[in-house]
């Protein structure tokens, strides 16, 4: 019996204006915990608009998002900004690093903000995920002193710094050269496997083959869903 | 809070330039306030002080504030009695000692018996208009700072000159008269009465100075016609400033009409109202403008950490949360402004206190005095925080309600 983490139903977020514009246009989906999916599609087709909105960092025009089975559509800003911070990490395709702080502080914000923890269990834990991504020997050094890809790691480590359910990135290995993307992709394939829920946009057909589901968005619908069962892969269209 | 602390100090650190420029503004603001309530309070409480040291704080005349009722009235009611003039002596305070120890008795402070008449003072041909005040010299040491205010002379030679006078300084001066002189003095009935200076005072109120005079109480009474006549009491209270609640008291006692120094001055003391509210006007200005440098820096920082805003409210910080973050930080720069600005305040103090200038209440060159109270740095420094907090928060709002989607569909 596999638990759901994240159901998103009959989602739609429309942008009003002088033209209105449908980025999300009704999507259903509903993930696994400890699944690892993969949104492709081409640009402009609404997957940054939909990751926003799993993420709870946008609101929806229409439909629903549960998380861990909550409905979040009537919660407050201040609300969601609390769920964001214990049940969501964020990972973008800039690293948006707080350039002040060093590797360690960037990744102790989220769990001092939530203030669940002493300050040296924040610190132990800090220097627990950093070492796990291999950046033990960085912790003290700025976002400036650090690689584009030893950035996106410490990124990934702040967004898993509160032991959320989900992770939510986009595009994380956009700006990084091949051996970065390997690396920064099997991380995030070790936390699903962990038990964490990964949701991830890519454009990179390798990586998205990589993940156990992968869905195609095209004009703000889902076009289609892959799935990797047991080796082989199941083709399922959907109109 | 303190992870908004660090990171408001990792944003005012990393700008030293432009947070000195926003502590000095603060500093500069407050340093001049502090200033220019110690010398407006100083100069204020000079004149005061020198007002109440001069003047007794209550006198009891002998007259009523209301015409008295008139016995026709109290029989009759229907009868009202209007324009009946006082004419001829002046009735006196009838039993003036037992009044004096029932007073004495209840009063925080003193009274003295005095007799006061207008009279002309004629010498060498000017002829000025002034107030003689008859006082017994061994009651009025406990009433009035005349002793300690004697330049030449001392109260008692009073009695050693035939019809002895103190006169004030400056009324010596246009007078032309010097200790043991002999003057002429005319009074209502044309009573003319040659005195001797027996002595002169400085009270440094101008107005004193140059049109009261002392007498023993017989000479003035000599003066007036009427012999044993006492139609002022005159009270120093140990709380000058409880002379108003007193007088009422001591006039609904006795039934004679009882003037505070506060009240025998008003006019004087309403003009300092006004001054007040003007000085408070552009003190308050001041500190407003002190802090448009910390607005400055508040919006420049505001505006440049946009994308750490839109990441730190992305994470789950609440948008209350990072707007503190500014806040803190002018209240950092105003704090340490308002430290400078204290010392500044106290250095401006002290600078002006060493310069010496005309006063033309009192017609003497006197150090400026300036009056020292925790309550001006308290108030200044406090007003000038509420205006840094005032100045971050508008832009902090402005920043930091900004969708963070905006910001990094922008940056990305
Ligand atoms: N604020 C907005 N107002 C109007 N249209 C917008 C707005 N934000 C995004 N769009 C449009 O919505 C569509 C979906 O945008 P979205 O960023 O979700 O695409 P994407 O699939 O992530 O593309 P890419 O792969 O290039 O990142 C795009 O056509 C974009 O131009
Ligand atoms: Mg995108």
């Amino acid at each position: 019996m596999t638990e759901v983490a994240l159901q998103a139903v009959e989602l739609v977020r429309r942008i009003e204006g002088v033209v209105s514009h449908t980025l999300v246009n009704g999507i259903d989906l509903a993930v696994n915990k400890g699944e690892f999916v993969a949104i492709t599609g081409p640009s402009g087709s609404g997957k940054s608009s939909l990751l926003y909105l799993l993420g709870l960092l946008d609101a929806p025009s229409e439909g629903e998002i549960m998380i861990c089975g909550q409905p979040t559509s009537k919660l407050s800003e201040t609300e969601r900004a609390d769920v964001r911070l214990t049940k969501c990490g964020f990972v973008f395709q800039f690293h948006f690093l707080l350039p002040e702080f060093t590797s360690l502080d960037n990744v102790l914000l989220p769990m001092r903000a939530a203030g669940r923890m002493t300050e040296g269990e924040m610190r132990e834990r800090g220097l627990a995920l950093l070492g796990s991504l291999g950046l033990g020997e960085h912790a003290n050094k700025r976002p400036n002193q650090l690689s584009g890809g030893q950035r996106q790691r410490v990124a990934i480590a702040r967004a898993l710094a509160n032991r959320p359910e989900i992770i939510v990135a986009d595009e994380p290995t956009g700006a990084l050269d091949t051996a970065s993307t390997e690396q920064v992709f099997s991380i995030l394939r070790d936390i699903a496997d962990q038990g964490q829920t990964v949701v991830v946009v890519t454009h990179d057909p390798a990586l998205a083959a990589r993940a156990d589901r992968r869905i195609h968005i095209v004009d703000g619908k889902i076009a289609e869903i892959t799935e990797r069962g047991g080796g082989e892969l199941v083709c399922e269209m959907v109109s | 809070m303190k992870l908004l602390f660090n990171i408001a100090w990792t944003h005012v650190s990393a700008r030293v330039r432009q947070t000195l420029v926003g502590m000095a503004g603060v500093a500069m603001g407050v340093g001049f306030t502090i200033m220019m309530a110690g010398l407006m309070q100083g100069s204020q409480i000079d004149f005061l002080r020198q007002l109440v040291d001069t003047m007794p704080h209550i006198t009891v005349d002998d007259e009523r504030r209301s015409v008295p009722t008139q016995p026709a009235e109290q029989e009759y009611a229907a009868v009202q009695m209007a324009d009946i003039a006082n004419v001829g002596k002046r009735p006196g305070i009838k039993y003036p000692e037992s009044v004096m120890s029932s007073l004495r008795s209840w009063i925080p402070g003193d009274v003295a018996p005095s007799v006061t008449t207008s009279a002309i003072i004629d010498h060498g041909g000017a002829r000025i208009g002034i107030t003689l005040t008859g006082i017994d010299p061994r009651r009025e040491v406990q009433v009035s700072k005349l002793a300690a205010q004697m330049r030449e002379g001392k109260l008692d030679d009073l009695s050693r000159a035939p019809n002895g006078i103190i006169v004030g300084e400056a009324l010596a001066e246009k007078l032309g008269v010097k200790t043991g002189n002999t003057v002429l003095l005319v009074g209502g009935q044309d009573t003319r009465l040659n005195s001797t200076v027996a002595g002169l005072f400085r009270s440094g109120l101008k107005r004193v100075d140059e049109s009261q005079i002392y007498s023993l109480a017989g000479t003035a009474q000599l003066m007036m016609g009427q012999s044993g006549v006492v139609n002022q009491l005159r009270l120093r209270l140990n709380d000058p400033m409880s002379a108003q609640k007193v007088a009422a008291q001591v006039e609904a006692q006795t039934g004679y009409k009882s003037v505070s120094w506060q009240e025998a001055n008003a006019d004087l003391l309403s003009t300092f109202t006004v001054r007040d509210f003007i000085v408070l006007t552009v003190m308050g200005a001041m500190l407003l403008t002190s802090s448009f440098a910390t607005y400055n820096i508040i919006s420049t920082i505001t505006h440049e950490k946009r994308q750490d805003i839109a990441i730190m409210k992305s994470l789950g910080m609440r948008e209350y949360a990072v707007r503190r973050i500014f806040i803190i930080e002018s209240i950092i720069i105003g704090v340490v402004g308002i430290l400078f600005g204290w010392i500044l305040g106290y250095l401006l103090c002290y600078g002006w206190s060493k310069i010496t200038i005309f006063n033309p209440l009192t017609g003497t060159t006197v150090p400026l005095q300036i009056y020292y109270s925790a309550m001006h740095y308290v108030v200044a420094g406090g007003i000038s925080l509420l205006c840094c907090a005032g100045a971050a928060y508008f832009p902090a709002r402005k920043a930091t309600r900004v969708h963070p989607v905006d910001i990094i569909r922008g940056a990305s």
